[in-house]
C-alpha cells in the first residue's frame, strides 16, 4: 500500500494528540468505531461560551489512514463555531489526504466522530 | 531507495546462490538444456539425469523412494492433487474428508471445491495454541472418511503437528494421510518411513529454492493411487503431465540437499535470533507471542502487540519486511482466520506481526527489528484510545462500541 505525503507527513507528525477531561462541560467527546472492526477514533472538543472550537483532540486506533484522518480534522476545527465544524464532509477529508478508495471509509469515520463530539456537547448543555 | 530489510522467509525465501548457479547451467544452448524426456539422443538422457538426480536429494531429506517423488508447480499444486487426487479416485469407498481449520488455502479451498462436488469435510479447531491432536483426529474418523490431510508446519504462527501420531491413527483405520509440508521441510527433520504419511507437499521457494516448482511425495508401499488433475503427455507416471523444468527440479533437488546438511546448523543459529527478538520485546507490556511455545519451527515469531493495530503498526515498520495477522483494505477488516480460529479476540489478532527469520537474517537485522518495534509501539500506543482506556483500567469488552 502506497501512502500519499499527506497521509506520512500526518502519520510521522500526528498534531493534537491528547486527552480531555470528558466530564468538563465545555468538552464535547466523540468515541466511534470498534475495536473487532480495527478502528477506534476519539475526537474531543473544548467549546467556547460563544460557541466556537477553542482545542481539539484525538487519539485513533486504526491504520495510517484513520490517523491521519483524526489529526487533520483537529486542525480544522479549531477556530470553528460548531455549525462550521458539522459541515465537514468524510469527501473534504478524503480529498485533502488523497486517500485511496478503499481508505474512504477512514475518513467517514473522522466525520461521524465529528458529529458524535458535537452530539455530546450539546447534550450538556 | 534503500530496501527494507527482509523478515518474511515464510512467505517466501531467497534462492540460494549455490542453488541459483546450478541452475544457470540448465538454461542455455550450452548449458543442460534439453527435454527430460527426450529418448532419442544425448540432450535428453542428459537432462534426465539431472532431474533424476534431483528427485533422489529431494526424496533423501525426507527417507522416500525417489519413485514416490511427483513433480509440481508448487506446494498449491501438490495439495490440489494430492486431495482432489484421492477424492475423485476413491469417492466409491466413502465421501468424508478430515482436515482443520488453519490450513493454507490451498487445502482449504481445495476442500471447498470438494463440498461443492459433493463430499462432506470436517474443520478441525485447533487448541489455543494452535494444536491439532491426534484425539481429534481419532474422534472426527467416520466409516466413510477417506482422507486426512493436516498441515505439518503452520504458516502463520510456526506450530508442528504431530504427524507420526496422527499417521498411526489414520494407518489403523486404512485411511489416507496427507500432509502439507511446505513449510516444514528443510527446518524439521522428516521421515516418511517412520511417520506414517501417504502423502507430503513440498515447495522449494520456502527451502532458498526456486519458485514454480514443487513435489508430491506419493507413498508406494502400501501403494497411494490418485486421479491426475493435469492431463496429456503422460509425465510422472501419468499423475501430472507436463514437461519437465530441467532448470526449477535442479533447483528444488540443489535446495533440498543443503537443506538436508545444513538444516541443524542453520537451525541452532535461527533458533537463537528468534530468542533474541523475543527476549528484545517481550517485556513490554501486553506483548504476545502466538502459538506454542515449544511445539514449533524456530523461525517463526507472531507477536501480538495489544492495543496497536496492524496496518499502522506495518507503517511504522516500513523498514522491515514483515507480515500482518491481518489487512485493513476496506470496511470489513479481516482478521487472520488462523489466529481466530485460536480462539483470539479480533483486536489481539488485528494487532500481530509475523516475523520468519531465515538463512541470511544476522544478529544486527534483529536489532534493528527490535528497536523499530519497540519505537512503533510506544509511539502507537501513545495514539491509541484504547491504551488508554486499558491504562484507566477500563474492561473494553464491556464498552457499548458504535460499530459503523
Ligand atoms: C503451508 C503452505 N502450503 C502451501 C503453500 C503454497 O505453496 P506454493 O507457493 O509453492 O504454491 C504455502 C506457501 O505460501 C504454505 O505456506
Ligand atoms: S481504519 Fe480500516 S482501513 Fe483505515
Amino acid at each position: 500500500m502506497a501512502y500519499s505525503e499527506q497521509v506520512i507527513d500526518h502519520y510521522e507528525n500526528p498534531r493534537n494528540v491528547g486527552k480531555m477531561d470528558e466530564a468538563d462541560a465545555h468538552v464535547g467527546t466523540g468515541m466511534v468505531g470498534a475495536p473487532a472492526c480495527g478502528d477506534v477514533m476519539r475526537l474531543q472538543i473544548k467549546v467556547s461560551d460563544e460557541g466556537v472550537i477553542e482545542d481539539a483532540k484525538f487519539k485513533t486506533y486504526g491504520c495510517g489512514s484513520a490517523i491521519a484522518s483524526s489529526s487533520l480534522v483537529t486542525e480544522w476545527m479549531k477556530g470553528m463555531t460548531l455549525d462550521q465544524a458539522g459541515e465537514i464532509r468524510n469527501a473534504n477529508i478524503s480529498e485533502e489526504l488523497a486517500l485511496p478508495p478503499v481508505k474512504i471509509h477512514c475518513s467517514v469515520l473522522a466525520e461521524d466522530a465529528i458529529k458524535a463530539a458535537i452530539d455530546n456537547y450539546k447534550s450538556k448543555q | 531507495m534503500k530496501l527494507p530489510l527482509y523478515l518474511d522467509y515464510s512467505a517466501t525465501t531467497p534462492v540460494d546462490p549455490r542453488v541459483a548457479k546450478l541452475m544457470c547451467d540448465c538454461l542455455t544452448q550450452e548449458g543442460n538444456f534439453g527435454n527430460p524426456a527426450s529418448r532419442s539422443h544425448v540432450y535428453g538422457w542428459q537432462a534426465e539425469e539431472a532431474v533424476e538426480n534431483a528427485r533422489r536429494q529431494v526424496a533423501d531429506l525426507i527417507n522416500a523412494d525417489p519413485r514416490e517423488i511427483v513433480w509440481t508447480s508448487g506446494a498449491t499444486e501438490s495439495d490440489n492433487l494430492a486431495i482432489k487426487g484421492v477424492a475423485h479416485f476413491y469417492h466409491k469407498k466413502g465421501k468424508h474428508i478430515i482436515t482443520s481449520k488453519i490450513e493454507h488455502k490451498a487445502v482449504l479451498d481445495t476442500c471447498r471445491q470438494l463440498e461443492r462436488e459433493g463430499f462432506e469435510v470436517t474443520y478441525l479447531e485447533p487448541s489455543t495454541e494452535g494444536l491439532i491432536s491426534p484425539e481429534q483426529v481419532a474422534e472426527a474418523m467416520r466409516e466413510d472418511t477417506i482422507l486426512v490431510s493436516l498441515m505439518h508446519v503452520n504458516n502463520e504462527i510456526g506450530v508442528v503437528t504431530d504427524i507420526a501420531a496422527i499417521g498411526e491413527i489414520t494407518r489403523a483405520q486404512k485411511v489416507l494421510f496427507h500432509v502439507d509440508a511446505a513449510q516444514s521441510a528443510g527446518k524439521i527433520a522428516i521421515d516418511v518411513e517412520s511417520a506414517k504419511v501417504d502423502l507430503m507437499s513440498f515447495s522449494a521457494h520456502k527451502v532458498y529454492g526456486p519458485k514454480g516448482i514443487g513435489a508430491l511425495f506419493v507413498r508406494r508401499k502400501p501403494r497411494v493411487r490418485l486421479e491426475a488433475q493435469m492431463h496429456g503427455g503422460g509425465h510422472e507416471r501419468g499423475m501430472r503431465s507436463g514437461t519437465l523444468a530441467t532448470h526449477q527440479i535442479v533447483g528444488m533437488g540443489a535446495a533440498f540437499a543443503i537443506a538436508q546438511a545444513e538444516m541443524e546448523s542453520d537451525n541452532a543459529r535461527i533458533d537463537a535470533l528468534r530468542q533474541r527478538l523475543w527476549d528484545g520485546v517481550k517485556d513490554m507490556e501486553e506483548v504476545y507471542m502466538n502459538g506454542h511455545a515449544t511445539q514449533r519451527v524456530s523461525g517463526n515469531a507472531n507477536i501480538s502487540f495489544n492495543f496497536v493495530e496492524g496496518e499502522s503498526l506495518l507503517m511504522s515498520l516500513r523498514e522491515l519486511a514483515v507480515s500482518s495477522g491481518s489487512a485493513c483494505t476496506s470496511a470489513s477488516l479481516e482478521p487472520s482466520y488462523v489466529l481466530r480460529a485460536l480462539g483470539m479476540n479480533d483486536e489481539l489478532a488485528h494487532s500481530s506481526i509475523r516475523f520468519s527469520i531465515g538463512r541470511f537474517t544476522t544478529e544486527a537485522d534483529i536489532d534493528q527489528a527490535i528497536e523499530q518495534s519497540r519505537n512503533a509501539v510506544i509511539k502507537l500506543r501513545d495514539l491509541s484510545p484504547l491504551w488508554d482506556m486499558y491504562k484507566d483500567g477500563v474492561d473494553l469488552d464491556s464498552v457499548q462500541w458504535a460499530a459503523h
